[in-house]
């Protein structure tokens, strides 16, 4: 199913990649947007398995506050979103299971971030349009030392991601079992989080902090209802990302709808079209106990 | 050989002393079934074993040595099993996570690991688990799963902590002739926690009876009488035997039953999740 999509993305892009191409804002949003896909969809598949999905989004709203703190000094957005939500990640994680997997009090701090940022750009009055380009994206406007930036990021959370990748599905499954077994626990969920930081900073460039869960959400929880093994559905769930900021992109340039907005509706159509058919083919749930 | 040797003993959680000076020796190949109220530290004392919790004082030793974290020559069934409630994870990548799940790196599967597991699916006869995801399993085919797992590797002490807790009584006899059968090919010493010890009478060696801090390990008509389990539960207990069956009973009431309530009413201290827990 995913090679027939990357096919026809294909054979779409060779049709019209003539027009599409020509622009190097083009070029560049594609290359900044398959990096960030690629990084979202493999970090987002282990999100999605710990069920930590709350804890990504309230991580790229923390990282709103760090980036428009940013622009108030006059540093780039994008490291004041590293430097935030690598912080907020590595807080979460030590302080463990009490807050990150805690709705209510993510939820606080969520509101509380976005607080702040809003109070940031509230002095940072210079760019009234920053504060759309950090909530929903502006992969249009990428240029090529941005691009070169991602891919260094991508290379260094991918690497860190595969560094922990064993021990971290271990502890995603059998939290019990690891701990008795010698996974350092606190360590495996504090670097999980620092590198879903990584990856939110990245994905936020591409989409925007609010919409995030595109990326890193929807391809994941999707592979996850098409297949239950673990190489299959990290492979399905990066490939589905691709795809989506790729169509994302070339139906934001036919229609001029903005890209994140595209993004958002592939991302949601696949998600509830990979339900339709897991419920089709899967068995019957199974009775309740007695 | 002794397989576990403890030796005046004192473990503790939280500063409380869940057993205080404790001695005895569980032999090589010995099926054992522990037993006891909750929070008699049945799971503190596996989690000892295990190398997770270090003795307050006096001396364990797990195959003659201080027991340490990750010791490949233990199986463990933990109790409290977390299961997230979607989780599309086939049964065998599943457990495919724990074969070296502590060490870095990518989780790549050699073809021994593989036919590892293949193997030990063959052996329970949990064949058709391997492919279907956990979402879509029962309590009991989690429960088979894990013990699958726990196999794996060829252990030579098994821990199996609250077993049957998911299962219903048919699935209960079939992981208890599991474990039976297996454990006796392949002369491994098993701890066995349950909260029933009718279905487990012709298969243990001998009992661990915890209770009030204190563990007495012998025989079935050993530990299980009114004298020794008075001690253990410190009130007046009262056993009746009949039809091959043992009834523990403390003023008519069945301790047994007793537990079981108790459980749903106020857990016990280890947030352990009891969610299919049957009666």
């Amino acid at each position: 199913m995913t090679m027939l999509m990357v096919t026809a993305t294909i054979t779409i892009m060779d049709a019209i990649s003539t027009d599409m191409f020509a622009y190097e804002f083009m070029t560049n949003a594609f290359a900044a947007s398959s990096i960030a896909a690629l990084v979202s969809g493999i970090t987002g598949y282990f999100l999605v398995m710990r069920g930590q999905t709350f804890a990504g989004h309230a991580l790229s709203h923390i990282g709103f506050a760090g980036a428009t703190g940013a622009g108030l000094i006059g540093l780039a957005p994008l490291w004041g979103l590293l430097v935030f939500t690598l912080a907020a990640g590595v807080a979460m994680g030590a302080l463990g299971e009490r807050i990150s997997n805690r709705d209510v009090a993510i939820g606080v701090i969520l509101a509380l971030a976005l607080g702040f940022g809003l109070l940031f750009l509230h002095y940072y009055t210079s760019f009234a349009t920053q504060a759309t380009t950090l909530l929903f994206g502006n992969v249009l406007a990428v240029d090529h030392s941005m691009i070169v930036t991602l891919a260094v990021l991508g290379v260094i959370t991918l690497a860190a991601l595969g560094a922990i990748m064993r021990p971290l599905i271990f502890a995603s499954l059998q939290p019990e079992l690891a701990e008795a077994k010698g996974v350092p626990m606190r360590f495996v969920s504090t670097a999980f989080l620092a590198i879903v930081a990584l990856a939110v900073s990245q994905c936020a460039q591409i989409v925007g902090v609010l919409l995030v869960f595109t990326l890193m959400v929807g391809p994941p929880a999707a592979a996850q209802r098409l297949t239950t093994g673990l190489w299959s559905g990290l492979v399905a769930s990066a490939a589905l990302a691709l795809t989506e900021a790729w169509f994302g992109l070339t139906m934001a340039f036919y229609t001029d709808w903005p890209v994140s907005f595209c993004i958002a509706v592939l991302s949601a159509l696949v998600y509830f079209v990979s339900l339709m058919t897991s419920t089709r083919m899967g068995p019957a749930q199974a009775a309740p106990a007695p | 050989m002794s397989i576990i040797t403890v030796d005046h003993v004192t473990l503790r959680v939280g500063g409380r002393t869940v057993l205080a000076d404790v001695s005895f020796k569980i032999e090589a190949g010995e099926l054992i079934g522990v037993l006891g109220p909750n929070g008699a530290g049945k799971t503190t004392l596996m989690r000892a074993i295990l190398g997770l919790l270090s003795p307050e004082s006096g001396g364990l030793k797990v195959f003659g040595r201080t027991p340490e974290r990750g010791n490949p020559e233990i199986g463990y069934l933990p109790q409290v099993r977390t299961v997230l409630p979607d989780l599309r994870v086939r049964g065998r990548d599943f457990i495919a996570s724990s074969l070296r799940g502590e060490r870095w790196g990518l989780p790549l599967r050699s073809q021994h690991d593989g036919d590892a597991i293949e193997a030990t699916f063959e052996a329970i006869g949990a064949r058709d688990l391997a492919a279907r995801p956990l979402s879509e399993m029962s309590g009991g085919e989690r429960q088979r799963l894990l013990l699958a797992q726990a196999l794996i590797g060829h252990p030579k002490l098994l821990l199996l902590d609250e077993p049957l807790i998911s299962l219903d009584a048919r699935h209960q006899e079939v992981a208890i002739d599991v474990v039976r059968t297996v454990c006796r090919e392949r002369k491994i010493t098993v701890l066995f926690s349950a909260h029933e010890l009718n279905q487990l009478l012709g298969t243990l060696d001998r009992v661990l009876y915890l209770g009030n801090r204190q563990a007495v390990l012998g025989t079935v008509d050993e530990v299980v009488n009114a004298s020794v389990l008075s001690r253990l539960y410190g009130t007046e207990i009262k056993v009746f035997r009949a039809d091959g069956h043992i009834f523990v009973m403390s003023r008519g009431r069945d301790m047994e039953r007793i537990d079981h309530m108790h459980d749903h009413a106020h857990g016990h201290g280890h947030n352990h999740d009891h969610g299919r827990h049957q009666h």
